[in-house]
């Protein structure tokens, strides 16, 4: 069994499906952070088989985590400070989605004009669909599908 | 300031209001000639219309304003690279407001988050046609003395056909509304539309592929051009554009108040024998398109 130590001030991502964590490690652009990050994949979970767990050392200001909610709202974000945790964030899937995915539409405005911020408005939380803000295209899921 | 991007940015009331205000215009044409007196529209279109954009400008001048633009990208900076919010900048700096027609969906919707005057969408790609919308339901309205209460037929391409999605999303809105689609299999209306729109609000419908065997159940019909700039593949435009045409064969199984919408130009799926049929009212439409405008344009600059 292999340990990892506590960490004192930032956040544990828990419940991340097996294999993800790398990809969320891109996404929430820890690779561009100067902070220590504990990447564990295929831990045993009695929930989920196997999962992934992220642990990062930061100021807990640092990390915008909105995005998690689109990517797996079934992730449990602990909030970690003086070594223990102060706060379980409840995800939800956010209202907007800023420059993380891109509209596939050959007919958006986006294709053309590189500068535009690809923006996606969630206009349907039942079914968890997402439109491009300029084109209306629906959002198909092949950010979450190569997750 | 506001922009017209889709049908729905008007609630039912302002849209009655709009089209109150067309209707005195229809009735008063003289006392509206000078309302725009000293103020410029700019049309805007990165693809041909000739159709819409005359409108537009019939309607400015019929208000006493000026009008300039271009006729298409050709003859505009795109050619050379400009983006549309650097283009809506200058236009702000020469116009007192804009319709912009674009090939791309969303491309007004740019050009208003950029913008200093009102934009109106005069058509983006296959997304939006708020004014062609505007134009069917002043039409409806005008002729039928209603818009709730009715059964209407949209008939052609209802996959591509932006001025059918825009009408079933704005006829939504009124109570007693049923619609039948008539396609072919491969152009029935997307998904999204029956799924989001329909069973969301237990609108009733049905989807059926001979025009003949509804034909005594209409109100209103709507036919549609099966457009080839929306193909991506030659042949199936080809099979797929003579599908339907309408007689007077067909139209004796009608109503005798029916009416026949159609938001233009027609090909071949109106046969011009049924054009002195009463119930043909798509040159009319083009009547109250223009009304519909000039209501608008005096609207987004708050001269009523």
């Amino acid at each position: 069994m292999l340990n990892v130590g506590k960490i004192e001030e930032g956040f544990v991502l828990d419940h991340i499906s097996a294999g993800k964590s790398l990809s969320i490690y891109h996404d929430l652009k820890l690779d561009q952070l100067d902070c220590t990050v504990a990447i564990i994949k295929n831990a045993r979970s009695n929930k989920m088989g196997k999962k992934d767990i992220l642990k990062v050392e930061c100021d807990i200001d640092m990390l915008d985590l909105d995005i998690l909610g689109f990517i797996d709202h079934n992730i449990t974000v602990n909030v970690i400070k003086d070594g223990e945790i102060v706060e379980k964030k409840e995800l939800v899937l956010p209202k907007e989605i800023r420059n993380i995915i891109k509209c596939k539409n050959p007919r958006c405005i986006t294709s053309i004009e590189q500068e535009l911020t690809h923006i996606f408005v969630l206009t349907d939380p039942d079914k968890e669909i997402y439109r491009c803000k300029y084109c209306e295209e629906m959002y198909s899921g092949e950010f979450k599908k190569k997750k | 300031m506001r922009h017209l991007m889709s049908p729905l940015d008007f609630s039912v009331e302002e849209l009655d209001r709009l089209m109150d205000i067309a209707e005195d215009i229809e009735k008063n044409r003289e006392k509206y000639a000078h309302y725009c007196d000293g103020k410029v529209l700019a049309t805007c279109f990165y693809e041909p219309s000739t159709r819409t954009r005359l409108s537009f400008e019939s309607a400015m001048l019929h208000l006493g304003g000026q009008v300039l633009g271009f006729a298409s990208a050709d003859s505009s900076s795109a050619a050379k690279g400009e983006s549309v919010s650097d283009t809506i900048r200058i236009i702000s700096c020469y116009a007192d407001i804009c319709a912009m027609r674009h090939p791309k969906e969303g491309a007004p919707m740019v050009a208003a988050s950029k913008s200093g005057i009102p934009v109106i969408n005069a058509g983006d790609g296959g997304h939006q046609h708020p004014t062609q919308t505007l134009t069917d339901l002043m039409t409806i309205r005008s002729l039928k003395g209603r818009l709730d209460n009715m059964t209407i037929g949209l008939c052609g391409d209802l996959k591509f056909g932006r001025t059918v999605h825009s009408l079933i999303n704005a006829l939504k809105r009124y109570p007693g509304i049923n619609f039948i689609f008539i396609s072919p299999e491969e152009l029935r209306i997307p998904d999204y539309i029956r799924e989001d729109v329909l069973d969301k609000n237990n609108i009733p419908y049905k989807e059926v592929i001979k025009l003949e065997d509804v034909m005594p159940e209409l109100d209103i019909l709507y036919m549609t051009r099966v457009q080839r700039e929306r193909f991506f593949n030659e042949e199936d435009y080809v099979r797929l554009k003579d599908f339907y045409i309408l007689t007077k064969e067909k139209m004796a199984l009608a109503r005798e108040d029916m009416m026949v919408l159609h938001p233009l130009p027609r090909v071949n799926e109106i046969s011009v024998e049924v054009d002195d049929d009463p119930r043909a009212v798509y040159f009319k439409q083009v009547q109250y398109g223009m009304y519909i405008r000039m209501a608008l344009i005096l609207t987004l600059l708050e001269l009523v």
